[in-house]
């Protein structure tokens, strides 16, 4: 279970520089990485409503790989094998439902002009088509249409080939109710006609915010998650990331705010390792590794750096998102050292946001800037006035508050 | 909860004099307040600066460049808060700078339709 989860998140994060994908050892390992790709390409040439459908196709594709795959061995491009038998299945399975004839032959025929179906019939599984449909299809599940928590976990079934058991993991619930949900999801996704398809340039500013905020709620559901399953955390914030690299493939999509999202995102995740505590030195510990404690040797340079590169994209342009403020409080958090100067940013970085997007944890961080840029005293006083007593870390800060030598 | 307006006046003068490291002090103590009534989930709409030049059209025709040299106090720029009442607004615009440098708060309800 472990080795599998951890192989994705490998193969995720490569994805971040490499839109090509990694050699591959086991079946398990591909179906992680393809099948999601299948289910947006089918989806994408028959529409929304044939979701299901396309996830039917991708599952049964790599049941008969697992069969045959079992008696005969594995076929030198597997991949191509299993795109090969997966175009198979969706002309067989489409023209034994009469909708082949019906409605995909008519409507090839009208954009190709040709009269022989089969040979017009084709399913374009090529990277460039795979990265557009993925694109069009994130577009698709994140609609305003939907509850934020079904567009989450859409997007984790469709776009991340997530299982229906980790995604219930993740929300700490069951699969029954993931699957209800998913269910209903996709029966409004059925009713509200919504196309696999970019909405126009004028209109793709609007849709981007909502696509970005299901990309940063699919964040920090990995980041803050309840999961005690580390691997699993991890990995929706490598799938968030590589959504979030997707658009950023686009020049409609690829916005200042796309790449503050990211900075946002690589910053948090660079602190991924040195937060969580090592069973071997903290036995059946649960908590993560609080700011002050950790080994910054931990942390990942290498995504400090990605982070550095979008926050620097990010600044192009006279867009000041809550994303931009965010990353570069999470940029600030990347220097170690305790300067006046680095806490007195944070805390006009904090002002500044809660201006725009108000968030009760927001507002403890920032009275904890308080205190470290204006001191004790003002950061206790402004404490008070939170009204938030029945929140757990305003407890917790108001604690430490009170332990802490007056000046 | 309703929302109230609070407008900060200014005491008449100059404020292209002031020094940078002083001005630097004082932008501070404006955002670490309104960065507080923000914390409190309390900002309807914040950070609207009024230039202090202006017209002023006067019955008749009359216009004139400002206010300022007839009365006491200009309105420097205003906040929207959210507060239960007159009072409880009135609590928020404790603490103001503006009345470190020797002007006032006027706190004034937005009608709600």
């Amino acid at each position: 279970m472990v080795a599998r989860f951890s192989t994705r998140a490998a193969a995720s994060k490569s994805g971040l520089s490499l839109a090509t994908s990694m050699p591959v050892e086991s079946l398990k390992e591909l179906f992680q990485q393809e099948f999601a790709k299948m289910v947006a390409v089918i989806s994408n040439l028959f529409g929304l409503e044939h979701i299901e459908t396309a996830e039917d196709i991708a599952s049964d594709t790599f049941l008969t790989a697992a069969e045959e795959w079992e008696a005969k061995g594995m076929p030198p491009n597997p991949t191509a094998w299993l795109y090969t038998v997966a175009k198979r299945k969706t002309i067989h399975l489409f023209r034994r439902r009469d909708i082949f004839e019906r409605k995909i032959i008519p409507a090839i025929r009208a954009t190709a002009g040709q009269e022989d179906d089969t040979a017009a019939f084709e399913i374009d599984f090529s990277p460039q088509h795979i990265r557009d449909s993925q694109l069009q299809m994130l577009f698709a599940v994140c609609t305003p249409a939907i509850v934020s928590e079904a567009q989450i976990g859409l997007a984790l079934r469709i776009l991340c080939g997530f299982g229906i058991d980790e995604i219930a993991e993740a929300f700490l619930t069951n699969k029954e109710t993931i699957n209800k949900r998913l269910f209903r999801a996709k029966e409004k996704l059925r009713t509200a006609e919504i196309k696999v398809d970019l909405p126009p340039p004028n209109e793709i500013p609007a849709r981007l915010d909502n696509v970005l905020h299901i990309i940063y709620l699919l964040f920090s559901e990995g980041y803050y998650s309840q999961t005690r399953n580390r691997v699993l955390q991890k990995e929706l914030c490598w799938e968030a990331i590589r959504l979030g690299v997707l658009l950023t493939e686009y020049e409609g999509t690829n916005q200042p705010k796309t790449n503050a999202l990211l900075a946002l995102m690589c910053f948090h995740s660079s602190r991924f390792d040195a937060r969580q505590p090592r069973e071997a030195e903290r036995p059946g510990e649960d908590d993560v590794i609080l700011y002050d404690q950790q080994d910054e040797r931990l942390w990942d340079t290498d995504l400090i750096h990605r982070g550095m590169q979008y926050l620097a994209l990010s600044a192009i342009g006279d867009q000041l998102s809550s994303y931009h403020l965010e990353a570069r409080i999470a940029s600030l958090h990347c220097i170690k050292e305790d300067t006046p100067e680095k806490w007195e940013e944070i805390l006009q970085l904090y002002n500044q946001l809660l201006m725009i997007n108000y968030s009760p944890g927001v507002a403890l961080n920032r009275t904890f800037a308080l205190y470290k840029a204006n001191g004790r005293e003002q950061a206790l006083i402004e404490l008070e006035k939170l009204k938030l007593e029945g929140n757990h870390f305003y407890n917790v800060l108001r604690d430490y508050l009170r332990k802490l030598p007056p000046h | 909860m309703k929302e109230f307006a609070l407008l900060f006046r200014f005491p008449n003068g100059d404020p292209g004099n002031i020094p940078p490291e002083e001005f630097k002090t004082i932008a501070k103590k404006w955002q670490d307040w309104a960065g507080g009534i923000a914390a409190q989930g309390r900002m309807s709409a914040g950070g609207q600066r009024l230039d202090m030049a202006g017209k002023v059209l006067k019955p008749g025709g009359v216009v004139t460049d400002g206010p300022f040299v007839e009365i006491r106090e200009v309105l420097g720029s205003f906040i929207v808060v959210k507060a239960e009442n007159l009072d409880d607004a009135t609590t928020l615009a404790h603490g103001c700078p503006v009345l470190d440098q020797g002007g006032s708060v006027e706190i004034r309800p937005l009608f709600s339709y």
